[in-house]
């Protein structure tokens, strides 16, 4: 059953070229930093849980689970679901 | 209560259908906004307007505007396929879900607004010999809270629903199943409008095509927001905006633990009566249950990315009637009549947030979810509870946005596909 899909039309991996949205799995906002060791309760709270959840144009971690299995970073805007470009994530 | 309301009744109903139907009022006024307010409540739909009745009806603060940036209940409100039930695993979410059940109970009576809740019982289905231990624990857990709720062996549950695909090599055979009797649904439109009018009817404005562009803060504390229809001070202030809650926030200086998602719902052409129950699988990832007027109501799971758009992913829909019709082979030859979406707002544990913000006098009521329509007696009573005494009701205080910073999680993960 498939579980992660979206928006309109193929998204084009940088590997694997156009494919159908539904490969590509959410995976959280790269614009997230963890914090390094000995950082507050309330840092270590900010990175696991608080979000921008933006309306309109949005930058997501999206990993090409049904293809390459490469991490991926989409820019897509959360209201009309168009898909911008797609790049490789960098750790 | 509502004494500036002329009583819905038996008698009103005859004496106006004599009259030729000129003696009706409107349920609520739309009032311009004044400049200050004792509390300032965002968001109009049910969580909202529940919040203003308490208010005024619990706290005797009546001097409070509703304000809401389209029309009443027209967001998850009035999108919610209407269940009520609280078969939940964790005390703290047994004894907030089952108080909002509660107060359904004698919703109608108490608003003079019939709500129309039908206790038709829910059932959630296993199909598998480790699903039905996982819905013996909740049961169990139910049973040990006080909690009305039973397990259905597979002969009872096809007995009660004899629509269900009794087949034992289909690709989810029904083993067994749990039942909660005083679950059912209700209707959502009158739960908003019940409350608007008794808040209404004791003094409460409800503002509606006025949204917050913004709030001024001074000396850490909110002292107005800012509208369409201009600046409105209060002292305390309240936000139940669901989907809206991440951009509200962002107004006021603050990010939530939220990711707001796309859950959709539809519904089928009319039938005459063929299933009583609210039935739902969380392996087929759907539930149905059958309106008055004969429609099936069909939910599924949510979309899975971050959406505001409102709207449901057709292979949503597809992979949720097909979930349906697994479940129902006779719904197979059955029209579609409307499909439409909502912007839920999911928090990390599946549980609500209720308490102070990070800005001192305004409160939360966000994170609900899927779950909100069932929890909005409770929802509103807690903000205004909060927003009355700044102090958390002893059945909100799990709810608090620090459980994220302490780690005492109320983790409903497993709540299932009809967390609605």
């Amino acid at each position: 059953m498939t579980r992660d899909q979206t928006g309109p039309g193929p998204m084009t991996c940088p590997f694997c070229g156009p494919r159908d949205a539904s490969e590509f799995r959410y995976g959280g906002d790269p614009s997230v930093a963890r914090p390094g060791p000995g950082c507050s309760d309330a840092d270590w709270a900010a990175y696991l849980y608080l979000r921008d959840s933006p309306r309109g144009p949005a930058r997501e971690y999206r990993v090409h689970a049904q293809g390459c299995g490469q991490w991926l970073v989409a820019e897509r805007d959360t209201v009309t679901h168009l898909v911008g470009t797609i790049t490789e994530a960098t750790p | 209560m509502t004494a500036r309301k002329p009583r819905y009744s038996a008698l009103a109903l005859l004496r106006e259908g004599l009259r030729g139907q000129r003696g009706w009022t409107p349920a609520w006024h739309s009032p311009e906004p004044k400049r200050r307010y004792d509390a300032v409540i965002i968001g109009g739909g049910g969580h909202g307007l529940s919040a203003a009745y308490h208010l005024a009806k619990d706290h005797g603060i009546t001097n409070v505007a509703v304000i809401e940036k389209a029309w009443l209940g027209g967001g998850n409100t009035g999108r919610n396929t209407t269940i009520i039930r609280s078969n939940y695993f964790n005390r703290a979410s047994q004894d907030i879900y089952d108080a909002s059940v509660n107060i359904y109970e004698g919703l109608s009576r108490e608003l003079n607004y019939n709500i129309m809740f039908s206790q038709r019982g829910s059932i959630e289905l296993a199909h598998s010999a480790a699903e039905m231990e996982g819905l013996r624990r909740v049961v169990n857990a139910m049973q040990v809270s006080g909690i009305e709720s039973s397990l259905l062996s597979r002969d009872e549950v096809l007995a009660m629903v004899p629509l269900l695909n009794p087949s034992p090599d289909c690709r989810w055979p029904v083993v067994g199943a749990a039942i909660q009797r005083r679950a059912g649904v209700a209707r959502h439109d009158a739960v908003a409008w019940g409350y608007a009018r008794a808040a209404d009817g004791m003094g409460v404005d409800i503002i509606q095509s006025c949204d917050v562009t913004g709030f001024r803060i001074e000396g850490g504390r909110v002292k107005a927001v800012e509208t369409s229809r201009g600046v409105i001070e209060a002292e305390v202030f309240g936000m139940a905006v669901a989907g809206a809650s991440p951009e509200l926030a962002r107004l006021a200086g603050f990010q939530l633990p939220l990711l707001c998602v796309t859950l959709q719902a539809m519904v089928s052409e009319p039938l005459k009566p063929c299933l009583h129950h609210v039935v739902a699988s969380t392996p087929n990832g759907a539930y149905v249950s059958q309106s008055d007027k004969g429609e099936l109501v069909i939910g599924g799971g949510l979309e899975p990315v971050p959406s505001f758009a409102r709207r449901g992913d057709l292979r949503k829909t597809a992979e949720v009637i097909a979930s349906v019709v697994e479940m129902f082979p006779a719904f197979s030859t059955l029209k579609l009549m409307r499909q439409w979406g909502g912007t839920v707002d999911t928090s990390p544990d599946n549980s609500p947030i209720l308490g102070p913000s990070p800005v001192p006098n305004l409160y939360l009521n966000c994170g609900w979810g899927t779950g909100g329509f069932k929890a909005v007696p409770i929802g509103g009573k807690m903000l205004a509870h909060l927003m009355a005494t700044g102090r958390h009701h002893r059945l909100s205080a799990p709810f608090g946005l620090e459980r994220f910073e302490s780690g005492r999680l109320i983790d409903e993960a497993h709540a299932g596909v009809a967390h609605d």
